[in-house]
């Protein structure tokens, strides 16, 4: 008769305005985990405009609910905890000001398997994006505009619905 | 009494960041809070024309049919767009 052992697993979602270390992060979840064979990560930066009609940006400032903030982000990680294999989950979503360039997000999911792990992550992202309330306002040299809701990131989660 | 809460672009167009409120006569749903608060006149009233506004009961997403009671707390803020 074969054993089972009950995996440990690590899960943690973070709202801060410090810069994260994606290696340390990843580091975190690994560590001492031989039963963990994908991890799966995704990294969202402020990015600056690049076609003709984009203006410029100089800086990015994230708004959030806290207390809510960090409750839809623990939900989206049991979610996907639900429906996948998963033996880690880290989310880090950074809130204040930020410059082009700088990260924003990141998501990191860690399983057995990569198919499990791809899907979790890109899953997360999915839900973050309509669901945890965060609300991004770009400054550019023309002033300050509050970034629209985009019906592409409905229908990017809307997929996810069986 | 309950505490309201609103976010970012609505937040700057109310000049509020939120508030402790008494529900007015027969105000028990978000629907009814909403109409309560716009009928202030403007800037208020932008809460009743902006059809894709958002509303969280005690920190959950909810739709405009959810119950509004003493103690909780309401935000109200436009669709998000973290990530």
């Amino acid at each position: 008769m074969m054993s089972v052992s009950v995996m440990s697993e690590v899960s943690a979602v973070s709202v801060q305005s410090e810069a994260f270390d994606v290696g340390a992060e990843i580091a975190h979840i690994t560590a001492g985990r031989k039963t963990v064979g994908a991890v799966a990560s995704f990294v969202g930066l402020v990015r600056d405009g690049d076609g003709p009609e984009d203006v410029k940006l100089t800086a990015m400032t994230l708004e959030h609910y806290p207390g809510m903030t960090e409750a839809a982000l623990e939900d989206i990680v049991a979610q996907a905890k639900a429906r996948w294999q998963l033996q880690g989950v880290r989310v880090i979503h950074r809130t204040g000001r930020l410059a082009p360039g700088d990260a924003i997000v990141l998501v990191i999911a860690a399983s057995a398997h990569r198919g499990d792990a791809f899907a979790a992550c890109e899953f997360i992202m999915d839900f973050l994006k309509t669901r945890a309330p965060f609300w991004k306002k770009e400054e550019t040299r023309d002033g300050s505009r509050w970034v629209e809701a985009k019906d592409a990131d409905d229908a990017a989660a809307g997929r996810w619905q069986v | 009494m309950v505490k309201t809460l609103y976010f970012a672009g609505l937040r700057e167009a109310l000049g509020s960041a939120g508030e402790e409120i008494t529900l007015g006569p027969g105000v028990a749903d978000i629907a009814g809070l909403r109409a309560q608060l716009a009928a202030r006149g403007e800037p208020w009233a932008a809460l009743a024309r902006t059809r894709n506004l958002r509303a969280a009961v005690n920190q959950r997403m909810v739709d405009d049919t959810a119950t509004v009671k003493d103690g909780d707390e309401v935000a109200f803020f436009p669709p998000v767009t973290g990530g």
